[in-house]
């Protein structure tokens, strides 16, 4: 073929599916800037004839946003930082301390991978009850504070910490506790800003098990808050795109930011360990 | 402090929360779908009753069992192939020396993956809508008729498929991208001297070299399709007529609107099962494959 029209053809089916990939996005953005009923018309508009702020206003006066909002920004912090100070912890002691059954437990939680989480979910449910956590955002947090993926993201990495360092700190005389602190956390600092966005993206985006544990709307997060209102409201277009503009842009704005740091976890997490 | 112990010190925080929160609940859920459990059960434990394989005999009887099974395995049998179809031709074309401002493609086809699946399944809801919505709009302009596509019990799940493939295909294409960016260039080389054609490269080198790789992301892709559950839910809440019941959707329905979570527990335990065997089977063939 000639390379011209090869050339030709390579970005123009790259520009064709960036388009369909962007295109539900900005469809969004520019509906949730119409005017109530303004989506609803024949040939339907592409953009707002007069853009308006109405529907931010109303969902976050009348429907909750604001309260959605914060609860999802405080689960998922908490879980991002809970998980991260846990997944550190046991991914270092199963790559470089040494302990009578390590590979045997390492296995179990590899092994533990490959089991859905929802076959944990209606016990977990009957379990949380009794202690509170149902309806509560403890009930959401609590079993998210470790994860067998972030243990393994971990301990890969952790594997390629020279023994020596550690060896030389602790005929120094430096505690296990401090050794961890000072020298293996500010090696390990690429991969947790790795698994800090991946955990906080899933969480902020988890929507199953909050459904199922979250029974009451003042705890509901974003996902939630906005599915429960696509039924109520399935006819507003305009303030249904305002609502997941609302859920979608934080996650989207830390994508781009850190985007770096998420795709190279994405390549480490896929390769078998 | 003995090394073992501070081990375990180290070790301990995220053992507790795995074996309570998960491995614990994984063990009671098996327990729990060989029993009745229901809402008389919730209200007093003494009305618990163990049925043994009651459960699962009577869900292997259920007509709406095998029709949630029929869905997702529909879903995941026209929905992987999809998808990886697409992941590979976006990984190809990005990966082209012809392509050019990469990074800007990359990350804007990246996008969708790390959307909120239900915001972007509210937006798909009116992108599908029959009348008003813009695939329908679409197909217009290339002279096709309009679909029902929420409506109609045939063209649901396709509609899902879609909005599925346009939401994941970017995970599996940055995994796709770097499994071609490794394998060595010499190899083309050597086959361009010989004068093999960009067909005969891609069926010779590409495949074979990137064979590992798309059975992992292939059996991958497979465990999370069986999960099918946030999109119908937002997407068609199950419907037309039930076309889009999932077997989690079931689950849920089973579980917590009716609350017979003894009977639910075995539909969670054999979509387990089924999803085990699948990949378990895949794994088998990627291996023979990579052997022969």
């Amino acid at each position: 073929m000639n390379p011209r029209i090869a050339k030709a053809l390579i970005n123009g089916l790259l520009i064709g599916g960036t388009f369909v990939a962007l295109f539900p996005m900005l469809w969004m953005l520019s509906v949730s800037l119409m005017q109530p009923g303004e989506a609803g018309a024949l040939p339907p508009p592409l953009l707002p004839a007069h853009a308006t702020l109405h529907n931010y206003q109303e969902l976050f006066v009348r429907a909750g946003m604001g309260r959605y909002l914060l609860n999802s920004l405080l689960v998922s912090t908490a879980i991002t930082v809970l998980s991260l100070a846990l997944n550190l912890m046991a991914g270092y002691a199963f790559a470089k301390l040494r302990f009578a059954g390590r590979d045997a437990l390492f296995r179990a939680v590899v092994g533990m991978l490959a089991i859905p989480a929802q076959v944990a979910m209606l016990p977990l449910f009957l379990m949380l009850k009794p202690v509170g956590l149902v309806n509560n955002y403890g009930g959401v947090i609590v079993p998210a504070m470790a994860s067998a993926f972030g243990i393994f993201l971990v301990r890969q990495y952790a594997r390629s910490i020279p023994d020596e360092l550690l060896e030389a700190a602790r005929i120094d005389g430096a505690g296990e506790l401090r050794i961890f602190v000072r020298i293996v956390l500010p090696l390990l600092k690429p991969i947790m800003v790795t698994l800090a966005i991946y955990t906080f993206l899933l969480a902020w985006n988890d929507f199953m098990w909050p459904l199922i544990v979250l029974t009451g709307q003042e705890h509901y997060t974003l996902p939630l808050g906005l599915a429960s209102l696509a039924r109520e409201h399935a006819t507003d277009a305009e303030l249904m795109m305002a609502g997941s503009m609302i859920t979608v842009a934080p996650v989207l704005v830390l994508f781009l930011a850190l985007q770096r740091y998420y795709l190279e976890g994405l390549l480490l997490g896929s390769v078998k360990g | 402090m003995s090394a073992q112990r501070s081990a375990w010190l180290f070790l301990a925080p995220a053992a507790i929360v795995l074996g309570v929160f998960f491995l614990l609940p994984v063990i009671g859920a098996f327990v729990l779908s060989l029993t009745d459990y229901d809402l008389y059960a919730l209200a007093d434990i003494h009305n618990l009753r163990f049925v043994a394989l009651g459960n699962y005999w009577t869900l292997l009887h259920r007509p709406l069992f095998w029709s949630a099974l029929g869905h997702t395995v529909y879903f995941v049998a026209v929905g992987v192939p999809l998808s990886m179809v697409i992941s590979l031709c976006a990984a190809l074309l990005l990966h082209s020396p012809l392509a050019r401002c990469k990074p800007f493609f990359r990350t804007a086809l990246f996008a969708p993956v790390v959307t909120t699946v239900v915001a972007v399944a509210v937006v798909w809801r009116y992108l599908f809508n029959t009348k008003y919505g813009l695939v329908n709009y679409a197909l217009g302009w290339i002279g096709l008729h309009p679909v029902d596509w929420l409506g109609d019990p045939h063209w649901a799940m396709p509609a899902i498929i879609l909005f599925a493939v346009w939401k994941n295909f970017g995970y599996n294409m940055i995994i796709l991208l770097a499994g071609l960016q490794a394998i060595p260039a010499e190899l083309y080389e050597a086959a361009r001297i010989d004068g093999a054609s960009t067909w005969r490269q891609f069926r010779h080198i590409t495949l074979p070299m990137l064979a590992p790789t798309l059975w992992m992301v292939g059996i991958l892709t497979v465990s999370g399709y069986f999960q099918l559950f946030a999109e119908p839910y937002v997407i068609t809440e199950g419907g037309p007529l039930q076309s889009t019941v999932s077997v989690l959707y079931l689950m849920y329905n089973e579980g917590f609107k009716w609350w017979n979570l003894g009977s639910a527990s075995a539909i969670a335990f054999l979509l387990f099962l089924i999803m085990f065997v699948v990949t378990a089977c895949m794994l088998r063939l990627g291996r023979k494959e990579a052997e022969a």
